[in-house]
Parts: structure tokens; sequence; C-alpha cells
């Protein structure tokens, strides 16, 4: 017999943001309309309590301020409860001193995710790969970015992108390669060089992990270096 | 879906109470201005006035929000 595929539309550039309700870290949500007159970064990480996920929260947490200084609001979603994304938010605070100050959607069901095409089933059936939709203040989509589940996002190019529709929205004019707001060096140190060592799978190997040598902040979220 | 005005006892949660105090000192306030006050985000603000004006607490006149009988009487 043949297979039927389920076919779902995805969003893209030029398009309404699609609307819905959900439950977040900071209360229930109407979405684009409780976002009206502001950019909106919509993003989408994997899981809950997995270390790639965590570096882009502490570097989306840090850069707070340059997002408040170009009027943009920060919008995360996984497939996970909200007393998961409680959760793990608390143990990132406690483990690292930083306080995810967005609100993060709830998409137990991954309606959500469907809805905006976050799910890849070539990469994941169940998982969100890492999507980034920017929303402008009228509720339309402007650009949309997608990285696999292996490799964090740049904080800094999303940034730079945020910049860039802001000057062609105000100027009227396009950005070329490269562009940039202002001169600048995005300085990288030896921080940045480090890879992450998968998680462990088991309780066994999860009370093992803190004493195998890595750098670790908690048991699922450690780093190595390759040299 | 839960609620972030109303707790689950059904009691009004602190950010409501914040919110309805403020109109009954301000009288009339925009949900920019509210924000800005209570230096919470907008979004947050605009989900939590429309969570009260639904419960009748609070009332919309002309893009400005307004406590109202109903609302003066939970605090």
């Amino acid at each position: 017999m043949e297979e039927v595929k389920e076919i779902q539309p995805m969003p893209r550039i030029g398009d309404e943001a699609p609307k819905f309700e959900a439950m977040t870290t900071m209360g229930p949500i109407s979405f684009p309309e409780d976002f009206k007159g502001q950019w909106v970064v919509f993003f989408s990480h994997p899981a809950d309590f997995t270390p790639v996920c965590s570096t882009e929260f502490l570097a989306f947490a840090k850069m707070k301020e340059e997002f408040d200084k170009r009027n943009v609001q920060l919008l995360g979603l996984s497939i996970d409860s909200n007393f998961s994304h409680i959760a793990w938010i608390m143990n990132l605070k406690e483990k690292t001193g930083v306080e995810i100050s967005f609100p993060i959607v709830a998409d137990v069901d991954g309606k959500v995710a469907r809805l905006y095409g976050m799910l890849h089933p070539g990469e994941s059936s169940t998982a969100t790969v890492r999507a980034v939709f920017i929303i402008d203040p009228n509720g339309k989509i402007r650009a949309i970015i997608y990285y696999p589940l292996s490799c964090g996002r740049n904080m800094k190019e999303i940034v730079r992108l945020i910049d860039a529709l802001q000057t062609a929205d105000k100027y009227g004019v396009a950005t070329p390669a490269n562009w940039v707001s202002e001169p600048q060096v995005w300085e990288y140190t030896e921080e940045n060089t480090k890879v992450i060592v998968p998680p462990p799978t088991t309780y066994e190997d999860a009370v093992k992990r803190l004493k195998e040598g890595y750098e670790c902040i908690d048991w699922y979220f450690c780093k190595k270096s390759l040299k | 879906m839960s609620q972030g005005c109303i707790s689950p006892d059904g009691k009004p949660t602190e950010r409501a109470l914040e919110l309805l105090k403020l109109l009954l000192e301000k009288k009339k306030l925009s949900d920019l201005e509210i924000a800005e006050i209570l230096k919470r985000p907008l979004f947050q603000v605009r989900s939590s006035l429309r969570e009260l004006e639904k419960m009748g607490f609070i009332e919309k006149i002309e893009g400005f929000y307004g406590i109202t009988e109903k609302g003066r009487r939970l605090l």
C-alpha cells in the first residue's frame, strides 16, 4: 500500500505570523496580538535540560540589553511542559547565576511547533530544530533561520539581522554581505572553542559524569576542549 | 488554559493585585503606560489586562483601562 505522508504548510518570509494561544513561563499569551508594536525573536530549541540549548539560553539572556535597545522581545519554545521549563531555568539560575527573563512557550502536544514548521522529521520527529522567526511590530515574518540539533546559534548574527531589517525599514536601503551597523570586533575567547559532551542517557552514567574530568555546570551540561 | 491573574485556589495573583491597585490609584492608563510603570513586559501586561477585562474587574474605554466596581471589591 502506498504510504500517505502528512504535509505541513510552513510559514514563509512575508507571511503573517500564525496565531496561537499558549501557556508560557511568564503566563498565558495570545500570539502575536500581545506582542504588537515590538519586534519578536521567536525561537525553538530541541529540549529542556540539554547542553547546547542551555548555552543558547544563557547567551540570549546575557544579550538581553542589546535586544531591549532594539525593541525586541525574545520568546522561546520547545515540546516540553511549563513545569519542565521552570525547573530548567531555575537550574540554570542556580548553577550559573544567569536569569532567563524571557518567556518560554510550553508546547507539550507540539501544536505550535507544527504550526511554525519547527519539526523537521528528517532531523527529529519529536524535538524541534533550532528555528528562529524574526517577526516585525506588525506581526509579519521578516526572516527565518534554521539550525540543526547539533549546532548552537550565533546570537550576534541574530542581532546583526535585526539591525539590518530595522535599517532597511528606516532608510529604504538593503544591506550587503557582512554588513554591520557600526564597526566592531566580535570577540571570541578560548571558551568559544570548547565543544559539548553528549549528555548521559542513564542514571548510572549521569552519576558518573561529574567525576569524568569534563568542565561541567551540571550532569547534563559538560564541555571539553578538542585540543 | 491556566490563567495568570487568578491562582488555582481562586485568589487574585500578586500580578493581578499590582495592576488593579495601580488602576485604582491612577484611574485611566494605556497598556504601554502600565507596562512602563510596573516595569513588566508589554506582552505580560496585555495578557493580564485581557484576562481581568474578561472577568469584569477592569474595563477598556477608548484605549484606556480603568477599574470597575467588581475590581474595587476584589481589593
